[in-house]
């Protein structure tokens, strides 16, 4: 009676109750998951290309349908992603290569995993659709690749950094530009650093200090004036 | 030379270190001393050091395990510590501290009392260690003073008591008419402790983060 109250999560592929974990997978190629082929069907020509490395999928897609992929990719019944497990960038070393921007998606209900990737050309504006409105646990990934690599994403409720301090003004350390110790000397972060006030990082709502509000960030200021609460 | 050692030197009529005390007779079975203040009082704080754990890293695993049974802190009368930096004398930072934290360790050492003391536990806190890296500070001598630096990554239990002890030394020294328990007051224009030129300078010999190459064309 009581095994009725459990829902069997069926595997993505191979089929049965106990999926194995796949073995002897090759570094390149192999069987690329279910969802890719199913992407170019549904989507065509703006799938760019789908990889298969060390069996881990990876779609490539145009810049400008990511929102329109992964809303399909999490309400499709029959994909069924439900699970956002990182959004993140990279940059190469070559400064020919476009930087990469990677959301890695998990269906829980049929075990698949796949990365997506969209390419931005060095130059172009850094800006890429938010995908918040959808998976709202992309609120802090968003915030993290902004913070490190100056990524712009459109329709994110609150972007700003989250590693870093908001008055940090030394750029986005995770770009291949940005010196190992930072754009300033050693004395001036210190003396920036040593500057602010440890209470005007928090919100009203978590201090409410009063005398810290006039040395918080404009746009700081505005969002507590709006009546924000954070985490929401 | 323990409390005992001064009471027992009272009590049975025989003199102690002459150098340090005097004793004598005053009453028989009323033992009393006589000895300077600067020993008295130092030797009362030396043994008994409040320490106020700040780890941020492995160093703060090592300072468990001073503080846990096997190493015995309570030994150096350093048994209780004090998570509030109102009631104790020593900091002891135990970690790397990044530039997001240092005005954080500088109000924690504001808000301590006099006397008091800092001890830098390990190598990311006393020059930032492997970290020489945008985000963290190239030592925390250049917030707050530091007494006594404790080497290692991380230093071992016996590192830090060996640390303590010279601590202890060092507070058995100090005067009370001295200069030395001025609270050192920073820069009121750049709130350092130490001259900008001479904290570029320390960050050599790999060169300060303006002369430093660049990670790609």
């Amino acid at each position: 009676m009581r095994a009725e109250k459990f829902t069997v999560i069926s595997a993505g592929h191979g089929g049965g109750d106990t999926p194995a974990t796949p073995r002897n997978v090759p570094h390149k190629g192999g069987d690329a998951n279910p969802t890719a082929a199913a992407l170019q069907a549904r989507f065509g020509s703006t799938i760019a290309r789908v990889d298969v490395i060390n069996g881990e999928t990876t779609v490539i897609v145009d810049r400008d349908k990511v929102h329109d992929i992964v809303q399909w990719l999490h309400d499709e019944p029959t994909q069924s992603y439900e699970y956002l497990s990182d959004v993140t960038a990279v940059e190469h070393r070559d400064a020919q290569r476009p930087i990469e921007i990677v959301w890695h998606l998990r269906s829980i209900k049929f075990r698949r995993f796949i990365r997506l990737k969209a390419l931005i050309v060095k130059g172009s504006a850094l800006s890429i659709c938010s995908i918040w409105d959808i998976y709202k646990g992309a609120d802090w990934l968003e915030r993290e690749c902004y913070d490190m690599f100056g990524i712009q994403f459109t329709g994110h409720p609150d972007l700003r950094r989250i590693l870093m301090w908001e008055q940090f003004k030394e750029g986005h350390p995770l770009r291949k530009d940005f010196p190992l110790r930072g754009r300033f000397s050693r004395s001036q972060q210190l003396e920036n650093a040593l500057a602010a006030n440890p209470e005007a990082r928090y919100s009203m709502e978590e201090l409410s200090i009063v005398d810290a509000y006039e040395e918080l960030p404009l746009d700081m200021r505005r969002r507590l004036l709006g009546g924000e609460k954070t985490g929401e | 030379m323990g409390l005992k050692d001064l009471l027992n030197a009272g009590s049975d009529g025989t003199h102690g270190d002459a150098t340090s005390m005097v004793s004598m007779d005053a009453r028989p079975n009323e033992p009393w001393v006589t000895t300077k203040l600067d020993f008295l009082v130092n030797w009362g704080r030396a043994n008994s050091l409040w320490p106020m754990p700040f780890g941020t890293a492995c160093c703060a695993i090592e300072f468990m395990a001073s503080a846990a049974s096997n190493y015995d802190l309570a030994r150096f009368g350093m048994e209780r510590m004090a998570f509030s930096p109102r009631q104790s004398d020593v900091l002891i930072c135990a970690g790397r501290v990044p530039f997001k934290l240092a005005p954080v360790l500088r109000r924690i050492w504001q808000q301590m009392p006099q006397p008091k003391w800092a001890i830098s536990m390990g190598a990311c806190a006393s020059t930032g260690g492997m970290f020489d890296t945008y985000a963290v500070v190239q030592g925390i001598d250049t917030i707050i003073p530091i007494d006594v630096y404790v080497p290692g990554c991380p230093p071992r239990p016996e590192g830090l008591i060996y640390g303590i002890m010279m601590l202890q030394k060092k507070v058995m020294n100090e005067r009370m008419n001295g200069t030395s328990r001025e609270e050192m007051e920073p820069d009121p224009k750049s709130k350092l402790y130490i001259p900008s030129s001479r904290i570029d300078e320390l960050s050599e010999p790999f060169g300060n983060s303006v002369h430093q190459t660049r990670s790609a064309p």
